[in-house]
């Protein structure tokens, strides 16, 4: 599947929702879900700092394939991090920094990506573009 | 005491209360960050630029004598609420932390050397913490904190024992904007008398809640901002001691603030003016004091009283919730009220409370140090005004219960 396909899923899924309160509830499911974060990544090195939620994100990449495990001390906010992680893990660098991301507008929580909301979620989907990059100019010179 | 309006009357006064939040009506309880404005500030400020907009002080003319004159006359308004001796002790400024930096500047430069303390408490707000240390800094001074208790309350006993002879200024918040506290301001400032100390008190958060009498406390400098007492944004006070206003340098130099210039030497105004560079946020100032006349008329020993109500009755209704924790339990307190319920993120919690239209904050507070002493990474805070309602609280106690179900 595609990052567009696979976006276009969970915007699939979320319309199923009626309100407001089930998207939350999937979400804090979600965040429930998430596999557990390596102690051991909790380092300052992997850790994204918002004023309101911290997320720690920590990427491999291995036969040119990035992947993510990421987690944040709020639910909502993990529930969030494993839609990007779903989104964006498992794929080459070109496919993420060419990535146009538009699910979460479309699945109602655009608040949640924010830059006045400073919650780490968008400084999360930044540093993925960032690790992609590195990755992908280190590829090129290999 | 009864408030000179009813409750319908009052929101009346404040168009915004009546705004939908994701479809459901407005419950307004992050007042600490910022008050709203009555119909009374709003249409003075817009009735200025209507009608009475030059620069203060300046014009021989019509329109700049008209608009100086409200603007002195609004000093006299701020004098006269905080009771202050005389007017020109009243220094307009951008703001609670503008004030405190002035201060810290010019007091700075005045009076702290190498090796000097500066007492400030371990619940202060960023903004009477961070000037502070950049002074210390500057100076090679040293910062001293007063602990508190887990109820909330400053430890007088350890107080007492950080007034050194090298302490210069003591810097404490008159109520906690996480805690809700009430400092014993008075008797912190007997105290650092004794010892020929002075004091500045932060009003952030005081000066709404309640009567605040400058000579009274005798402190020598309390500030505050007038978006926290209902009044507009980028307007604040710094009251200050003549005497000791009239020893300190400027902290800003500019138009206005000047008696005499020429390229070799300059002579500065005399008070207020001196600590007034550069044109003023003049229908700031004229709207602020139209929102402390309308506190005034309300009655504000009525808005306190009514306050400490609604108080009560949240933190009734929010204890009754089981595993839930107030972080802030002063007997002195005002109607600012911190709370985690259980092991649930305080961003979670909000953003659920957001979504049935309830406007908290959460967060640090700006109180980082706060937040370390009590090992949590931040708090819901609920700080409540004279305009909200019991239904509002009991919507709140409502919400919270919800989202401990949420979170289950």
């Amino acid at each position: 599947m595609t990052i567009n396909e696979i976006q276009d899923l969970i915007i699939e899924e979320f319309a199923q929702f009626g309100d407001w309160m089930e998207r939350y509830e999937y979400l804090i499911d979600l965040g429930r879900s998430l596999p557990p974060f390596d102690e051991r990544h909790k380092t300052p090195e992997y850790l994204i700092e918002g004023c309101q939620s911290k997320v720690w994100l920590f990427p491999t990449f291995e036969n040119g394939i990035i992947t993510f495990t990421a987690e944040s001390d709020a639910l909502i906010t993990s529930g969030i991090v494993a839609l990007l992680v779903r989104v964006f893990s498992g794929r080459t660098p070109s496919e993420i920094v060419e990535a146009n991301i538009y699910f979460i507008e479309k699945i109602g929580l655009r608040e949640n990506l924010s830059p006045t909301r400073s919650n780490g979620l968008l400084a999360m989907m930044k540093q993925m573009r960032l690790y992609a990059l590195a990755y992908k100019s280190k590829q090129e010179h290999s | 005491m009864k408030l000179a309006k009813s409750i319908e009357e009052i929101r009346s006064d404040f168009p915004i209360l009546s705004t939908k939040a994701h479809g459901k009506p407005l419950i307004y309880l992050d007042n600490g960050a910022t008050t709203q404005k009555p119909l009374q500030v709003i249409s003075v400020m817009e009735e200025l630029y209507r009608t009475t907009n030059a620069n203060v002080h300046r014009g021989v003319h019509y329109l700049s004598d008209r608009v100086s004159e409200r603007y002195e006359s609004a000093r006299e308004t701020v004098r006269a609420f905080i009771n202050a001796r005389d007017r020109e002790e009243i220094i307009f400024t951008a703001g609670t932390t503008a004030s405190i930096n002035a201060v810290a500047f010019s007091f700075g430069e005045r009076f702290v050397g190498e090796g000097d303390e500066i007492l400030i408490s371990g619940m202060e707000h960023h903004a009477n913490i961070v000037p502070w240390q950049m002074l210390c800094e500057r100076k090679k001074a040293i910062l001293k904190v007063i602990p508190f208790s887990d109820e909330g309350v400053l430890d007088l006993d350890a107080y007492r024992r950080l007034l050194t002879e090298r302490t210069r200024i003591v810097a404490i918040t008159h109520v906690s904007n996480v805690l809700g506290t009430v400092n014993p301001v008075k008797e912190i400032v007997t105290e650092a008398h004794q010892h020929g100390i002075p004091v500045l008190v932060d009003g952030a958060q005081g000066i709404q809640h309640g009567i605040v009498d400058v000579q009274d406390l005798d402190c020598e400098f309390y500030v505050f901002s007038g978006h926290k007492v209902y009044g507009p944004n980028g307007i604040g006070v710094l009251y200050g001691k003549a005497d000791l206003l009239n020893d300190l340098p400027p902290y800003q130099g500019g138009g206005d603030m000047v008696a005499n210039v020429t390229f070799e030497k300059t002579t500065y105004n005399v008070l207020p003016f001196k600590f007034e560079a550069g044109t003023t946020n003049f229908t700031g100032a004229i709207g602020l004091a139209a929102a402390l006349d309308y506190l005034s008329s309300l009655g504000r020993k009525a808005v306190a009283e009514r306050e400490q109500a609604l108080l009560a009755r949240a933190t009734a209704g929010l204890s009754a919730i089981e595993g839930l924790r107030i972080y802030g339990t002063a007997l002195q307190k005002v109607s600012v009220i911190s709370f985690l319920p259980g092991a649930i993120h305080q961003y979670d919690a909000g953003m659920i409370l957001d979504k049935m239209g309830i406007a908290v904050r959460t967060g640090t507070h700006c109180a980082q140090p706060l937040m370390e002493r009590y090992g949590i990474s931040g708090t819901i805070r609920a700080s409540i005004a004279f305009y909200n309602t019991e239904e509002e609280i009991e919507a709140l106690v409502k919400g919270v219960r919800k989202v401990t179900e949420m979170f289950a």
